[in-house]
């Protein structure tokens, strides 16, 4: 089969782009979606380590599937807040959402 | 060491449509085709989970990501108007979250593929052929004895998601 690292370097070039992503982007929408981008990585790793140490134990399977849930409602109720924000400032920039600045 | 079969031929089939999707979201100006890139990332991602034999998990993949959370961004793309709205791509610290990502990069890399990477090639390969079905996952998550009760917290956190997702986007009047 193909070796471990193979998949390791897969997941964490994609979780390093969606780091650049989250940390550079303007846009609301664009951080969400680099945080899937992240989410999607570790998952990968999770699946990837469980069918190479413990391909028997269902642990690493049940984790992924958690991380599923988390990130649909991480989605859904990032998404409404960006919502809710661009109706009240007309932007979803999120320089332009500075009320807590000292 | 990496004889040439057709399964490593798939993996890097599906490792570029992973890489070459993320890099389209967080390189694209246009959100939606930036969402497209991240429904192609997915899918690569879906691949992935095929060839280590977890298939349950590559279906949710695409139905709950790509069905759900991608169409969700796009709606939210269409609903807030941003793709056109934008100015420039990037802020102002765009090299220093360059140098950081990199960085985590390089000591993901040094500290965790390292040790796996310079193992013999014994060490790289599964420890066993023998591996768990969806049976066994269904089994685990409403086991007693297993991962019933973070199941149940799981599906808790999700209702509590969708109504405070409502709540928040709900235009107050």
């Amino acid at each position: 089969m193909i070796p471990l690292w193979m998949y390791l370097i897969v997941a964490a070039a994609v979780f390093a782009i969606g780091v650049y992503g989250v940390l550079a982007r303007r846009n609301a929408v664009a951080i969400l979606m680099s945080v899937e981008l992240m989410l999607s990585a570790v998952n990968i790793n999770l699946v990837a380590f469980w069918r190479y140490l413990t391909p028997q134990n269902m642990s690493g399977q049940v984790f992924a599937a958690f991380v599923f849930v988390v990130a649909a409602a991480e989605a859904a109720v990032g998404l409404a807040i960006v919502i809710s924000i661009y109706r009240s400032r007309r932007s979803v920039v999120v320089e332009d959402v500075n009320l807590l600045k000292g | 060491m990496l004889e040439f079969n057709p399964q490593l031929i798939v993996f890097f089939l599906f490792a570029i449509l992973t890489l070459g999707g993320a890099l389209g979201v967080v390189t694209n100006r246009n959100l939606i085709h930036g969402a497209i890139y991240l429904i192609i990332s997915l899918f690569g991602g879906a691949g992935l989970f095929v060839l280590l034999s977890a298939p349950f998990l590559a279906a949710v993949q695409v139905l709950v990501y790509i069905g759900a959370i991608a169409i969700l961004i796009i709606f939210a793309v269409m609903l807030t108007r941003s793709m056109t709205s934008m100015r420039e791509l990037y802020n102002r610290q765009w090299w220093i979250s360059a140098v950081v990502a990199v960085l985590l990069f390089g000591l993901l890399v040094l500290g965790v593929i390292g040790p796996v990477w310079v193992a013999d090639e014994e060490a790289s390969q599964p420890v066993s052929d023998l591996v768990a079905t969806t049976q066994d996952l269904g089994v685990a998550l409403v086991d007693g004895n297993q991962y019933v009760l973070p199941f149940e917290i799981a599906s808790l956190l999700l209702t509590a998601a969708m109504i405070g997702a409502i709540v928040i986007a709900r235009e107050d009047d």
